[in-house]
């Protein structure tokens, strides 16, 4: 019974991590559906937008590494703080400018090019990305605080343990975190089925021809899904920041996410959904009956291991569809 | 005009598909080993040797070995890192379980090793493809780094955890441990380097070169003119993962000398590599040393002058690196698929032409 | 009324004595001799789900023939060509390859017993040059292991060499020896279609598919390919069968036609007797489907 409530409780945080993963999925499909584009440089946009948030909110100064470097000055910092509701809008700001500025000097110029080509140049960007967020707010490690309540839930402690008698921790930060991506997920689909630039989107997704056609600018759609893309990641990027601090790791959560598009298949919201969840609850459990027994610290492969032995039986993913070959 | 194809007749299908068909190009062949075998051994430097020329050559072989299955194959792996891994610790366990059999056997051997290893993993490609093969190589990446870090057996249940390369020698000269000249490593690697590209040039000029590209650029009308998908998928990832053993099995032994799992091959490694054949050019065995060399030398440049000239510090280097590495990937993407070799072949083709424009 | 009924139209002429194929085979009008069944299709249905592509269709093709398949957009002639290449496997039906029942195989397995073919949207391998692109198609005669192949040692170097010869032998027969080492990708539309044909001969077949080997050509691009195909079959005693669309080259062409229609075998028998079927001129007029 205790090991079973034990069990349970890394159930129910294995869900609050799939929520994380699934946060970062949302923002590959977004971006796989409208362009067709593999993004892997998603995990990295979530880490220069939360270096962007923590840089602006406590008043750094952009490349003052750079600037000391060559200029032999001292500056670091423009001595002010700003709130962090306008931060959040400012980083905002910053992730569309961000989104123009790929459109412009990468996508366009890769229209056509094959799939495999463009998720190698996005590999590239976020090479780029990464050393740019470096240099321009510094490497080390920050922390990030955007006033989102942290520690264990004694709530959810209290009422656990009056309905199991077995009281569960649980972070504050992830039910937070659960309740923002559900809002988020809703405000996006939302936007995709009931908006005019959403049907846009849907219809770029589905032949980007056929859409040019009727007169819809391919241009301004991908900037638009890049900066919603910048958003998703701003949101994870302050959920993971808050966490664990800003530092290089996050963008690995990347790397997490990809194995929950291949369970719940490109193009599928609630397939980046069932799959973040599936793969957080796997891992946790995994890591909990098998780990011991092998070593521990299985999270690091289990994602993938599960990924590659279901895509054998099941290529298309849990929700993708079923492709016929022909010649 | 002094670079030109007529006049440099063949008279027999054997001369016509030669690894050089101009005679300009065999010279520079010739000249090229002759100075690398018979003229750089004897100038050697300790910083050149560890710095530049013994991981160009590492890092070549490496990148031929992705090159044959990205490049060749057009199976996408991200699995390089942790494929080098098994080539460093099946020589590792070879060479101190059987420490009187020669090391460069051992070496052969955790190529073989590693090639069992790649195949295992590279049975997905029969039902998966393009990205979704990519990421799925991303498990062989973890999982054999996992492996190598948490099973005591495989580092010989030392206490730091790392493999340290034992001293080991070849005709008399030290080629293994810390006492190895710089001549004598740069030679190993050289060997190495030269011989598998020599067999990567005879693989992708024949028949199993051939059944390789026709699976990458049209696998189903391959299946259909007779090319067995299964077989022809797993002897590329078994050669590139031989080639990729034999790299990860000199960066530890002859180069490194010790190794941890997750520090030495990590997933940058696997990305270091695909992008050595990015920049190099996708199916160019020429690529794969021009694609390694650039980024081999690029870190070592950008020290020197950001650091040693201009006094920045070594982390804003490194970051500009990144930058630098990440536009040119970009760059090459855009601009030129075909990376450096194609650049080399249009000059080439210029100088053909020249002093005549047309 | 399409150009296509106009032909068959204006072609209706009385028939000829056709000759009634025995087991054995029979002889064409001129003179050509043709051998027993090469190949034989007895009652494929071949369905997608719920939409049936191919009915009960039963036909033979007999060795050193032309045969070929007609039918109007959507009646299934590439499916069933899919079919006798082994690329779709039917849900009913037999087919029999050098009488023996061809039992379920790989696509590339049915490939190396004999059969060869191109392709409706010319399906060449882009990357490669004309002569590497042609060498695949003797893959499959191709013996040396890996090992031979990595050192160019024992077979592998002698074997290259026979095989280019009978390689450039194709490449001459075809007059494509000016574009040999070009890239696949540069060539345009009519010399891919001759390449291919070049792969697909390459491999020594016992019977050559060709799916709709003229399509998109002009008139003499299509004077061309009519003669290699009828040298093809003269000179090596090649079976063929081929899909084409263009009535006035079948009826040249072929020795016997099979017609479909919605996925059903409506015609059969020399292209006097199908020009002087009912249902065929009905199909081809676009008489309403009840």
């Amino acid at each position: 019974m205790e090991q079973l409530l034990y069990a349970s409780e890394v159930l129910v945080n294995g869900l609050m991590a799939g929520v994380m993963y699934s946060l970062v999925a949302l923002g590959f499909v977004l971006i796989f559906k409208a362009s067709g584009v593999f993004n892997y440089a998603q995990g990295v946009l979530a880490l220069f937008a939360a270096l962007t948030l923590v840089g602006i909110q406590q008043g750094q100064v952009p490349f003052a590494h750079l600037i000391n470097a060559i200029t032999g000055s001292h500056i670091s910092s423009f001595g002010w703080t700003v709130p962090s509701l306008l931060a959040i809008l400012l980083t905002a700001l910053v992730m569309v400018g961000l989104a123009i500025l790929i459109e412009a000097l990468v996508l366009k110029h890769l229209v056509g090019q094959e799939p495999i080509i463009m998720f190698m140049a996005t590999i590239g960007l976020a090479y780029f990305l990464e050393g740019l967020g470096d240099i321009m707010w510094g490497a080390d490690v920050k922390t990030l605080d955007v006033g989102l309540p942290q520690g264990i839930s004694d709530t959810a402690e209290a009422w656990t343990a009056a309905l199991t008698g077995y009281g569960f921790f649980i972070d504050r930060l992830d039910i937070w975190a659960t309740v923002i991506a559900a809002l988020l997920v809703a405000a996006l689909v939302a936007f995709s089925q009931y908006t005019k630039q959403g049907r846009a989107m849907r219809a770029v997704a589905d032949d980007h021809q056929a859409a040019l056609s009727v007169g819809i600018s391919l241009r301004f759609i991908w900037v638009m899904v890049w900066s919603i893309a910048g958003f998703v990641a701003l949101v994870a990027g302050i959920m993971w920041g808050t966490k664990s601090g800003v530092q290089f790791s996050l963008s690995l959560i990347a790397l997490k996410a990809l194995p929950v598009l291949m369970l719940g298949g490109f193009t599928s919201i609630p397939g980046a959904i069932v799959g973040g969840l599936i793969i957080g609850v796997g891992e946790k459990l995994f890591e909990f009956y098998i780990g011991p027994m092998v070593g521990g610290a299985t999270e690091s492969w289990f994602a993938y291991v599960l990924a590659l032995i279901f895509l054998v039986f099941r290529p298309q993913g849990l929700f993708g569809e079923r492709i016929i070959e022909r010649v | 005009m002094l670079y030109r194809e007529a006049g440099d007749f063949k008279t027999s299908y054997r001369d016509d598909s030669q690894t050089f068909p101009l005679k300009l190009d065999r010279m520079g062949y010739w000249v090229t080993l002759a100075v690398a075998f018979g003229v750089i051994p004897f100038v050697i430097t300790d910083y050149w040797a560890n710095a530049v020329l013994v991981p160009f050559l590492i890092y070549a072989i490496a990148a031929l070995g992705l090159n044959i299955l990205v490049g060749f194959g057009g199976q996408v792996s991200l699995g390089t890192g942790g494929f080098m891994a098994v080539g460093a610790y099946a020589t590792y366990k070879l060479t101190t379980t059987f420490p009187e059999i020669s090391l460069l056997i051992h070496i052969l051997l955790a190529g073989g090793i590693t090639a069992a290893v790649g195949v295992f993993f590279g049975l997905p490609s029969l039902r998966i493809k393009g990205f979704y093969l990519a990421v799925a190589t991303l498990a062989a990446q973890f999982f054999l780094v996992w492996l190598f870090n948490k099973v005591p057996w495989f580092y010989n249940y030392s206490a730091s955890g790392q493999i340290t390369a034992p001293e080991r020698t070849f005709l008399g000269y030290v080629i293994s441990g810390p006492a190895t000249s710089a001549p004598a490593k740069y030679l190993v690697c050289l060997a190495f380097a030269v011989a598998l590209a020599w067999v990567a040039r005879n693989l992708t000029r024949g028949t199993a070169g051939r059944k390789w590209m026709a699976i990458r650029d049209m696998d189903i009308a391959a299946e259909i003119i007779g090319v067995n998908p299964l077989t022809a998928k797993m002897s590329a990832f078994a050669v590139s993962s031989f080639f990729i053993g034999v790299a990860g099995a000199l960066l530890f032994s002859i180069y490194l000398g010790a190794a941890e799992a997750s520090e030495t091959f990590g997933i940058n490694k696997s990305f270091l590599v695909l992008f050595m054949v990015i920049i190099g050019g996708l199916g160019s065995i020429f690529g794969s040393f021009a694609g390694a060399a650039f980024l081999v030398v690029l870190p070592v440049f950008l020290k020197n002058v950001l650091v040693g000239a201009f006094g920045w510090p070594t982390d804003l280097a490194a970051h500009v690196e990144l930058m630098i590495v990440g536009a040119l990937i970009v760059f090459f993407l855009i601009v030129e698929p075909h990376g450096l070799a194609q650049l080399w072949r249009l000059t080439k083709e210029k100088l053909r032409l020249w002093p005549f424009p047309h | 009324m399409s150009p296509t009924s106009q032909t068959i139209l204006s072609e209706l002429a009385p028939p000829p004595a056709a000759p009634a194929p025995s087991a054995d085979g029979y002889v064409t009008a001129d003179g050509r001799k043709i051998g027993g069944v090469l190949m034989d299709l007895r009652h494929i249905t071949l369905r997608f789900g719920g939409v049936t592509a191919i009915k009960d269709i039963s036909f033979d093709i007999r060795e050193g023939e032309i045969r070929a398949i007609i039918g109007p957009n959507g009646a299934g002639k590439s499916s069933m060509m899919n079919v006798m290449s082994g690329f779709y496997v039917p849900q009913e039906g037999e087919v029999w390859f050098r009488g023996a029942k061809r039992p379920p195989m790989r696509p590339y397995q049915v490939a190396r017993q004999g059969l060869a073919r191109t392709f409706q949207n010319i399906a060449l391998f882009d990357g490669m040059s004309v002569l590497d692109n042609i060498m695949t198609g003797r893959l499959t005669m191709m013996k040396s292991s890996l090992l031979e192949q990595a050192l160019w040692w024992g077979r592998a170097e002698a074997e290259e060499t026979r095989h280019r010869e009978q390689v450039e032998k194709i490449i001459d027969f075809l007059e494509i020896q000016n574009i040999r080492k070009t890239p696949v990708g540069r060539l345009p539309y009519g010399l891919k279609k001759r390449v291919e044909l070049a792969r697909a001969l390459a491999a020594e077949p016992k019977l050559l598919m060709l799916d709709e080997p003229m399509a998109g050509m002009n008139v003499e691009e299509k004077e061309d390919m009519s003669r290699f195909i009828l040298d093809v079959n003269d000179e090596f005693g090649t079976t063929i069968a081929l899909i084409e669309h263009d009535m006035g080259v079948v009826m040249d062409l072929s020795d016997r036609v099979v017609v479909m229609d919605y996925g059903r075998k409506i015609g059969d028998g020399t292209p006097d007797e199908v020009r002087n079927n009912q249902e065929v001129i009905d199909a081809y007029l676009g008489v309403a489907h009840d």
